[in-house]
């Protein structure tokens, strides 16, 4: 680690985990995370006002374990990066307040960043710089999406996303079917290493000759793996959970890796990055393994946590950001619940820097509403 | 700073009176307008953010979203300049507010809580709050406080229920501050900065709960 590598204080409440992540460079100080995953489990999803108050009640101890797990001093960052888009409106608001504040106060330069490419850029704290281009593909209970990355700070291009639900939610909805509870991901996982994966020939979705090869669709897996478990339950038969787990499972990450696989091949790329909460399933990282070994394909996935939404992520594309002279964002900053993949980052204006006494108002107009 | 309501405001207070304010009205950009109001504050009074000694927020009631803002801000300005961060009610800046303009108690304070409710509370005099702030429909108060004149946007959105209406309409945080300034000098105890939600969170998942990657 050199000391003149940028030192990055990153924050994340995209969803629902307060997250604040301090790197030096491609090198992971803090990943301090407040989850209120706990209180969202009797609702089987995410409440986006428990989610926000919590980020509120979380923010600042959240930031202050941060630094006090990274050994550094505030005054001593290069910058401060925080996600501003997608996500829950209010939830993301909460964290991009805080980092205004607090670039502000301390005089630091602010990088509002976006979700999905944070999530592929945290794979340096794992395994160095990213090769560019990068592959990625990204799986959660929010995104499922193929990417493609010649520079992770400013060129990020969408290849293929899910058309209706994300893998995650597939999970979450299976694993209430079943009453297994919230979240679906890791109870699946578990159930399904004592299941049969070839038990039930549950569909694999767009994956017809005539189907866009890198989109996905797992609404109607979802819908044939309900259908089937409703059936064994009409005919007084017992439901075979564990067979069901391995089986809906092999089906997700069938489609996931085949894709993501295809995609490396006709993009000529010898690297695919898996992130995202999803990346944390076993079967899929043992699948991608298998095929990209396979492909001739070298596979990077970032330690589970590190897949989960945290502030580090943040951060390491926020060190980015300062290591490449990106243009800061300015204190106008908006929370963009639909921020689009192609922006790594949201630059400010030329002519208003973080502290410029003459602001021109002009250009806040213009600027979309993301309250509603 | 306050940003309960569709106000958001800023106030540097030397402990004496108001150096410089900023007041916007805008129900939707608190998240936006306040960090640059900050900034414009401070530089009109020709300092810096470290000079500050304190900070002082309104806690509410008010619509959750734009409460959340100035209430992680003064939070994380707290933090970083190690100064402590005090809460007023909102409700409470209003009525001194209206203290300031002339107006003897008693009287309502009444703002907008949306859902066609109003957030208020009752005020012996501008300083003196009378019980707790409460989340209720106009009509639902109208005759309690009948004969009681009412101060806030509560009052302009609802004159059937609150005809006798005075000033202001919004909070001004150099109201606020002033307020603030008084009762610390006094030797009071302000409290911690904790929204005042008043209502529950909508406990319902969205169908969708996670923004997709947009195609
Ligand atoms: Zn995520």
């Amino acid at each position: 680690m050199a000391a003149d590598e940028p030192l990055v204080l990153g924050i994340e409440t995209s969803c629902d985990e307060t997250g604040v992540g301090i790197v030096r460079g491609t090198t992971l100080l803090a990943d301090a995370v407040a989850s209120s995953v706990d209180t969202h489990a009797r609702f089987g999803g995410v409440v986006p006002e428990i989610a926000s108050r919590a980020h509120l009640e979380a923010m600042v101890p959240t930031i202050e374990r941060a630094l006090k797990e990274a050994g550094v001093s505030a005054r001593d960052l290069d910058g401060i990066a925080v996600t501003s888009g997608p996500g829950l409106a209010g939830a993301l608001l909460v964290g991009v307040s805080a980092a205004k504040a607090y670039a502000y106060a301390l005089g630091k330069p602010l990088y509002g960043v976006n979700h999905l490419a944070s999530h592929i850029c945290v794979d340096q704290l794992e395994h160095g710089p990213l090769p560019e281009p990068t592959m990625a593909l990204l799986v959660s209970g929010g995104h499922s999406s193929l990417l493609l990355a010649p520079d992770i700070t400013a060129d990020v291009r969408p290849l293929g996303a899910t058309i209706d639900d994300a893998a995650g939610e597939a999970f979450d909805k299976i694993a209430r079917v079943l009453n297994l509870g919230f979240p679906g991901g890791p109870v699946i996982d578990r159930l399904a290493k004592e299941g049969d994966p070839k038990a039930i020939a549950f569909p694999r979705g767009l994956t017809g000759p005539r189907d866009a090869p890198y989109d996905f669709s797992f609404s109607g897996l979802k819908t044939s793996v309900a259908r089937w478990i409703e059936a064994k339950r009409a005919a007084g038969e017992e439901v075979p959970v564990r067979d069901v787990a391995a089986s809906f499972q092999e089906a997700v990450v069938d489609v996931l890796t085949r894709k993501a696989v295809r995609a490396c091949k006709d993009e000529g790329v010898d690297h695919l990055m898996i992130g995202g909460g999803v990346a944390a399933n076993s079967r899929l990282r043992a699948l991608a393994q298998e095929r990209c070994e396979r492909a001739g394909i070298r596979l990077r996935v970032p330690r589970p946590k590190l897949c989960t939404d945290n502030g580090a992520m943040v951060a390491a594309l926020g060190a980015e950001m300062v290591a490449r002279n990106r243009l800061p964002s300015d204190l106008e900053l908006s929370a963009d619940s639909s921020l689009p993949v192609t922006e790594p980052h949201v630059p400010g204006t030329a002519h208003a820097h973080a502290h410029s006494h003459d602001h021109d108002h002009v250009h806040e107009i213009s600027k979309d509403n993301l309250y509603s | 700073m306050d940003t309960a309501t569709p106000a958001v405001t800023v106030a540097l207070h030397d402990g004496t009176s108001v150096i410089a304010s900023s007041g916007q009205v805008d129900a939707r950009r608190h998240g936006e307008l306040l960090l640059p109001a900050v900034d414009r504050v401070l530089a009109e009074a020709g300092t810096k953010l470290d000079a500050v000694t304190g900070v002082v927020v309104g806690v509410g009631p008010g619509p959750y979203t734009g409460l959340r803002v100035g209430l992680v801000t003064a939070a994380t300005f707290g933090s970083a300049l190690s100064v402590p961060v005090h809460g007023v009610c909102t409700l409470d800046g209003i009525a001194y507010a209206a203290g300031q303009d002339g107006l003897e108690g008693p009287f309502v304070v009444a703002t907008d809580a949306r859902r066609k409710e109003v957030y208020w509370a009752r005020y012996e005099n501008a300083r003196t709050r009378t019980g707790e702030p409460a989340v209720d429909r106009p009509a639902d108060i109208a005759e309690a406080v009948a004969g009681l004149p009412v101060v806030g946007a509560g009052a302009v959105l609802y004159p059937e229920s609150f005809p006798d209406r005075r000033g202001p309409e919004h909070v001004a945080a150099g109201a606020l501050a002033a307020l603030a300034a008084e009762r610390l000098a006094a030797g009071q105890e302000l409290p911690a900065p904790q929204p005042l939600y008043l209502r529950r969170p909508d406990a319902q998942v969205p169908k969708n709960y996670k923004v997709v990657t947009p195609k």
